[in-house]
């Protein structure tokens, strides 16, 4: 298992309420494996992509990412697991603005303590990967949607991490750049990669190979995905 | 993640916003300026003034008498070749008494004239008062006793009697005297307000009996209206001053309750009270130039404050790729240093180029930009980013990262 959760309870106090986003969540998500979280808004399956991303800590529970539980962590510590482990895909792209394509894919690297040739070579070959070898000194605005995301997931892979988080990753995209990014997922899954996607829509979730659904912060359907696209 | 890749983050980052870095860098530019422009001028008046009492001699009592007369009646104080002498007599470790008598004259030589300072000394003079003689030769003895028409003079006197020629030998006239040049006075630069070099320096006998004019001396014949006393090196100079004066009181019958007809001040004491005067006069322009920077460094932390907040998005994705607090903090502080000392530099560059314009003002203030200025400069500067820069670059580091990343 590459990634496994145990019993996680996240509870948030707003307004003097107390909502239970995570109630209980235990799930294993085994090596190269594509799992699609899917769910209404509100249901939990962001607040549990944070918290398996380590951007969050949960209130209760473990949280193991390599074998390693994450649940103590020092914030600088988390970093170094976000930095080496995650790779992070979001709906809006997150890309640095006036900063090349090679640039924002180095990123990571500069964070990992990679000199700057290395971190020229690595970016460039990533960017080739996901075919944009040919765009490597376009600036954010100068691409497309598509083209955006691309970089992105070159960023998200660039330190060669054991897990991709994408947080609806086609939500800005439309249907035939959202097949391309997808496509792009799959081969990532076949090459050992796990991956781990929000989504609400059903369309995007057939491209995982496993479905959990959550509702009021709990797990109420996990199954293999059947009619795989 | 090393400083240069912060020095290139923080560059991008400003050259974004250009017109607001410019803008937000006024405040260290001005106030950097300032620093700059105070110290080079403090230090400067500072030189002026050591040069004016080294070239004097700081081993130098200075004795003049009191016109209004210190004492109850009316007469005025009055000094004399003889008090001189006896100043010389009495203290052992006095080197030489000098006196001397001052009047203005007007010289003339072929076609050029000018009225300058003629001092009428005896053959001491020149080394009492510290004068080189570049050419040429002191007046004797002999010279002074029987009122040679001998004169040396000052830089000034001969540039403009004499131009480049060497003026050994010549003669000019003074008030209708002829003189002849026995010796030329090496240039001393000009004071504060008076040019040292324009005199010609006379056997005090010359001065009194073969030339006419000047000042109405009242009292004895050989009344004088300065003697400078040399002491020998490493003499006490506040002894030194005590000696003198209670060898004049004594002379004078004046009692150690009353107020002397004359003055005695040491040049040590003059430099002293001008260093103490200079020292809250460069206080006071420290304080101006760091209240200056205090405000820019204000403005400073207001925009990295507005910077960190309009790029919380962006700090939050950094550390979604494995940023860690320090280095996001040390890219916010880096970023304010860089501002400041790009602002510094800046500084630097008008406030060193106003205080090199300021030599043309004033010419004989020894006014220098050195690298201790470019440092001060930089380190104030760097040290303003650093300090301003700290809470914006600590606020950032603290953001938690899910909330940095959803932020609108």
């Amino acid at each position: 298992m590459i990634v496994r959760t145990h019993e996680l309870v996240k509870v948030y106090e707003t307004g003097g309420e107390t909502v239970h986003a995570l109630d209980g969540v235990s799930i294993g998500v085994s090596q190269g494996q594509f799992v699609a979280i899917m769910g209404a808004s509100g249901s939990g399956k962001s607040t549990f992509m944070n918290m398996i991303g380590c951007l969050d800590v949960p209130t209760s529970g473990s949280i193991e990412i390599a074998g390693r539980d994450v649940a103590g962590l020092s914030r600088d510590e988390l970093a170094e697991v976000r930095n080496r482990q995650l790779g992070f895909v979001f709906q809006q792209f997150n890309l640095l603005k006036r900063t090349s394509a090679t640039q924002n894919v180095a990123l990571p690297l500069i964070y990992a303590g990679v000199s700057v040739s290395e971190r020229r070579a690595r970016a460039e070959a990533q960017l080739a990967d996901v075919g944009l070898g040919d765009r490597l000194q376009n600036m954010p605005n100068q691409l497309s949607g598509g083209q955006q995301q691309r970089v992105a997931i070159a960023r998200a892979l660039v330190t060669r991490p054991s897990i991709l988080l994408a947080d609806e990753p086609t939500g800005a995209l439309d249907s035939k750049t959202s097949v391309e990014v997808m496509k792009i997922l799959q081969g990532l899954s076949e090459k050992g990669i796990s991956i781990i996607l929000v989504t609400h829509e059903d369309d995007i979730a057939a491209y995982a190979e496993r479905r959990i659904d959550f509702r009021d912060g709990r797990v109420i359907a996990d199954e293999p995905v059947r009619n795989r696209r | 993640m090393n400083t240069f890749d912060n020095i290139i983050i923080a560059l991008t980052a400003l050259r974004t916003n250009l017109m607001r870095s410019i803008l937000t860098t006024l405040g260290i530019i001005i106030g950097v300026s300032a620093v700059i422009l105070m110290v080079a001028l403090g230090n400067g008046l500072q030189g002026l003034v050591i040069n004016q009492v080294n070239s004097l001699g700081s081993n130098l009592i200075i004795v003049i008498p009191d016109s209004d007369g210190g004492r109850r009646s009316s007469q005025d104080g009055v000094l004399t070749e003889r008090d001189a002498d006896a100043i010389q007599r009495e203290i052992p470790e006095v080197s030489a008494a000098s006196p001397r008598l001052s009047k203005s004259v007007k010289v003339v030589a072929g076609n050029q004239n000018r009225s300058t300072q003629l001092a009428g000394a005896d053959p001491d003079f020149v080394a009492v008062n510290n004068w080189d003689i570049v050419t040429g030769r002191n007046f004797t003895v002999a010279e002074a006793r029987s009122g040679a028409k001998v004169a040396l003079i000052g830089d000034t006197v001969r540039e403009e009697l004499f131009g480049d020629v060497d003026p050994v030998g010549l003669t000019f006239r003074a008030n209708g005297t002829p003189l002849m040049v026995i010796g030329l006075l090496g240039a001393k630069g000009g004071g504060l307000g008076n040019d040292q070099d324009d005199l010609i320096v006379v056997p005090l006998t010359t001065a009194r009996r073969r030339i006419s004019g000047g000042l109405q001396t009242a009292g004895p014949p050989d009344a004088v209206q300065v003697i400078f006393v040399a002491f020998q090196e490493g003499s006490d100079m506040n002894r030194a001053k005590e000696d003198v004066e209670n060898v004049l009181r004594s002379r004078y019958r004046i009692d150690e309750d009353e107020l002397p007809s004359f003055s005695a001040f040491s040049m040590e004491e003059q430099l002293r009270s001008a260093e103490s005067i200079l020292g809250a006069f460069k206080i006071g322009l420290a304080g101006v130039a760091a209240i200056s920077l205090v405000v820019g460094g204000i403005g400073i932390m207001n925009i990295m404050l507005v910077s960190v907040t309009e790029r919380t998005r962006e700090i939050g994705l950094r550390m979604a790729v494995g940023a860690r607090t320090r280095d996001i903090r040390l890219q916010f502080l880096v970023e304010a240093i860089v501002l400041c000392v790009i602002g510094g530099l800046i500084g630097l560059a008008i406030g060193g180029g106003g205080a090199l314009a300021m030599r043309n003002v004033l010419p004989d203030w020894p006014i220098t930009i050195g690298a201790g200025t470019v440092a001060l400069a930089i380190g104030v500067s760097a040290a303003v980013g650093l300090g301003f820069g700290l809470y914006p670059a600590n606020r950032a580091a603290k953001l938690i990262p899910i909330d940095a990343l959803r932020h609108e």
